[in-house]
């Protein structure tokens, strides 16, 4: 074993010899950069193209292909990254900037927050799971599903008890899908239930949601039927996607087959306005049949 | 989770009447997790009836008693009951849509051919539904390549192409294999516009004359040259323009034509040119031949088509029927509804919010003119409003430009193609406090002046069955 006088002499040596080559290669590409173009630099008007606006179905960078034309056709069918050519072994540069840009965009949305004057805007209050920090949430999925103390107060004062259902909106993986789909969704679920004439109660947003939490919220508010709209877990064709889960009487424990779900709610999906429609006609079919999950055929 | 619905298609052609009962299957296609996407998945005839001579009382007019009698004889041998279908059509075609009763026959069929079995004709519908039953369109999305199907019948040739599975365009000739019959051995009837073309070319025929089958087959090379000329792989000469049914259009040049399939009575024969020339009463086994050995046709390649002589009554009993969008709105005891006229709303109407109601109410203003006042459906992109904002705003526009609907007796149908039916039936629903029946379908294009038939929901109430007419009778 190295003992830690020794490594703190490797480290300093290490960082010294690493500062030095540093030093040189600087100076060497300065000298070489100037000599290489002979001039200063000059300063464009315009913008770069925003890789993250190319439509990848549209995109076909294939060169010399032997039918072009019947590749193209089918990569219209799903928004995958094929028929994007190569330079030499390696990907091309337009494709790596955009596939680098959309794992970019995955990571924002897990690790962003809801924008507060989002959650203001639209009408909701706001509590938080056992959890404190992003870091917490997701290392400890079991902090995610049950509320603190202070949010199970909040949500005893604030919300009507025992409605007919109970919606709320969860961050969960993706913060980016819920302020993409929010202003849709949660309205056209409430219209919907409303043409029904089936009330609904108070809405509000939890902060580092998992799914399960929607159980704990169902037993405090004591609904019959328990929705929450929360953020799906980003991918490299949408971060803005969202999920429903449904439940009718859920009870913390219960198996996880007893939610309906309602995925891929999103603009290149299913259109949010209209899932909300249809998540609206779900829950009173839910409702009909006293059921959820697989217990209920839809 | 599948589902089967069964439809009907009847075929009242120039020469022949057909029957066929088909089995269509409609599946959801989504995960368990998603919205659904139903669809029509397997389209299977079940039942195909022999092939009878379409019985005429005159040269003009259609025995109607007769031809209900020979479909109610193959409805008893397949053993199936109007109320067993639920979807179809009825189609009469060729020179036979143009004799006097057709209109009453529809309707004596229409009455015993099941709920929802519908009655449409046309040259252009028979043009597409004769392509789509020899599997042209199918044929050309497979290969990618254009592809045109020349249904040869009694009186008319119907021609559609496609591109890539997609349909570019359609005509109708007056060429067909009765078009000249043949009674012992004598000529007994000509068609004015093939005499014409047999005389350009120095042929003297008259009723009356001695069936002589070389001077028959020459008029039949110079009749299967004109068709050649209406697929441009032949360059058309100046009287190529005269042989349209009705005056109609020619195709367009574009796409050049690459393949051909033939389907019809004709093309039957195409099959089996042998035996006696004149054994059908007319000229249909010498145009065949003719069409067969017609070099021009040698320039294109030549797939064999799924169906021949039964294309088009394959096409309206399997592709007449399309299903709704999987998340609709409609007032259940309303459906079924048939033969709804449609107005369609330009793009750049819809567009302009103000300018949208105000073209509702002018549209509306038309039919109400009339004695009667029909029912209409209202058709738009809806690409326009998909937010919920939007589409709250969309709601009071229709709600004010229809409201002569609103107050009238009828439901208001609204037939939208973008995914919005749901949610906008939703607002309209609250808006009015569902005091009104309101059916609000998407995923269907229809065109202004078609016609539509919204049947009753099938796969557990998701979707609804719907059959776009587009021109009845083609005049």
């Amino acid at each position: 074993m190295v003992n830690e006088n020794d490594l703190r002499t490797i480290i300093a040596q290490v960082l010294s010899e690493m500062n030095l080559d540093q030093k040189e290669d600087t100076k060497e590409a300065g000298t070489s950069g100037c000599a290489a173009c002979g001039s200063e630099p000059v300063i464009e008007e315009g913008c770069l193209p925003d890789v993250s606006e190319v439509d990848i179905r549209k995109q076909y960078l294939v060169e010399n292909p032997v039918n072009g034309e019947a590749y193209y056709d089918l990569k219209q069918y799903a928004p995958c990254r094929l028929g994007i050519g190569k330079a030499g072994a390696r990907y091309k540069t337009d494709p790596v900037l955009q596939f680098r840009a959309a794992h970019a965009a995955a990571q924002d949305a897990v690790f962003s927050d809801v924008d507060q004057d989002f959650i203001d805007k639209m009408g909701l209050f706001s509590v938080q799971t056992q959890c404190d920090s992003k870091d917490t949430y997701l290392t400890r999925p079991d902090l995610g599903r049950k509320l603190s103390d202070e949010a199970v107060k909040t949500i005893k004062e604030k919300c009507r008890m025992n409605p007919k259902v109970q919606i709320y909106v969860s961050d969960g993986l993706s913060s980016a899908s819920i302020a993409a789909n929010i202003g849709d969704v949660l309205p056209a679920i409430e219209q919907g239930l409303k043409s029904y004439g089936i009330d609904t109660g108070t809405p509000f947003f939890v902060k580092y949601g998992r799914v399960g939490a929607m159980d704990q919220i169902s037993e405090i508010t004591g609904a019959d039927v328990t929705c929450v709209l929360i953020g799906e877990r980003p991918g490299l064709i949408t971060a803005e996607s969202m999920s429903a889960y449904i439940a009718y009487k859920a009870t913390v424990g219960m198996p996880e087959a007893r939610r309906t779900v309602v995925s891929n709610i999103h603009k290149a999906g299913t259109i949010p306005a209209e899932a909300g429609a249809h998540i609206a006609d779900i829950i009173k079919k839910i409702l009909d049949n006293k059921a959820s999950g697989t217990d209920l055929k839809l | 989770m599948q589902e089967t619905i069964l439809s009907v298609g009847i075929d009242i052609g120039t020469s022949t009447t057909q029957l066929i009962f088909s089995r269509l299957t409609i599946e959801n296609l989504a995960s368990n997790y998603t919205v659904p996407r139903i669809s029509i998945v397997d389209k299977e005839v079940i039942y195909r009836s022999g092939i009878h001579f379409t019985p005429l009382k005159s040269q003009t007019e259609i025995d109607a008693a007769k031809v209900k009698d020979i479909i109610t004889e193959e409805y008893r041998k397949a053993g199936m009951k109007p109320k067993d279908l639920q979807t179809g059509a009825v189609i009469i075609t060729g020179e036979t849509a143009r004799k006097q009763n057709a209109n009453v026959v529809l309707e004596s069929l229409s009455d015993m051919a099941g709920d929802f079995v519908v009655a449409t004709a046309g040259p252009d519908l028979e043009s597409v539904l004769s392509a789509k039953g020899a599997g042209s369109d199918r044929i050309s999305e497979e290969t990618r390549e254009v592809v045109a199907n020349l249904d040869i019948g009694g009186g008319t040739s119907n021609i559609a192409f496609f591109h890539k599975g997609n349909l570019k365009g359609v005509c109708c000739l007056d060429i067909g294999g009765r078009l000249i019959k043949v009674e012992n051995g004598k000529l007994s009837y000509i068609f004015p516009a093939i005499q014409e073309l047999a005389e350009r070319h120095q042929i003297r025929i008259r009723v009356g004359d001695r069936a002589d089958e070389n001077v028959l087959y020459r008029v039949c090379e110079y009749m299967a040259q004109q068709l050649a000329m209406a697929l441009y792989i032949e360059e058309p000469d100046d009287f190529h323009s005269r042989l349209y049914t009705n005056q109609g259009k020619p195709l367009a040049r574009e796409p050049k034509v690459q393949a051909v399939t033939f389907s019809g009575g004709v093309a039957e024969c195409m099959l089996h040119e042998e035996g006696d020339v004149f054994r059908y009463g007319d000229i249909g086994v010498l145009l065949a031949r003719a069409v067969n050995r017609c070099t021009a046709f040698r320039n294109v390649k030549i797939y064999p088509a799924a169906e021949t002589i039964r294309a088009t009554v394959v096409g309206a009993g399997t592709h007449t029927t399309d299903v709704s969008g999987s998340t609709i709105s409609y007032a259940r005891e309303k459906l079924p509804i048939k033969n709804i006229p449609v107005m369609k709303l330009s793009e750049e109407e819809e567009a302009n919010g103000e300018e949208m109601k105000a073209a509702i109410r002018r549209g509306l203003s038309l039919y109400e003119s009339q004695e009667d006042t029909e029912q209409i459906a209202i058709a738009f992109s809806g690409k326009y409003h998909t937010s919920f904002a939007q589409v709250q705003e969309l709601a009071h526009l229709v709600i004010e430009g229809a409201d002569s609907i609103i107050r009238g007796p009828y439901p208001l149908i609204l037939v939208i193609e973008h995914d919005i039916a749901k949610v906008l039936g939703n607002a309209i629903n609250v808006l009015l406090e569902r005091k009104k029946d309101v059916i609000c379908i998407d995923g269907i294009h229809a065109g202004n002046g078609d016609y539509i038939d919204i049947g009753e929901p099938v796969a557990g109430g998701q979707v609804v069955p719907v059959v776009t007419k587009t021109l009845i009778f083609n005049t």
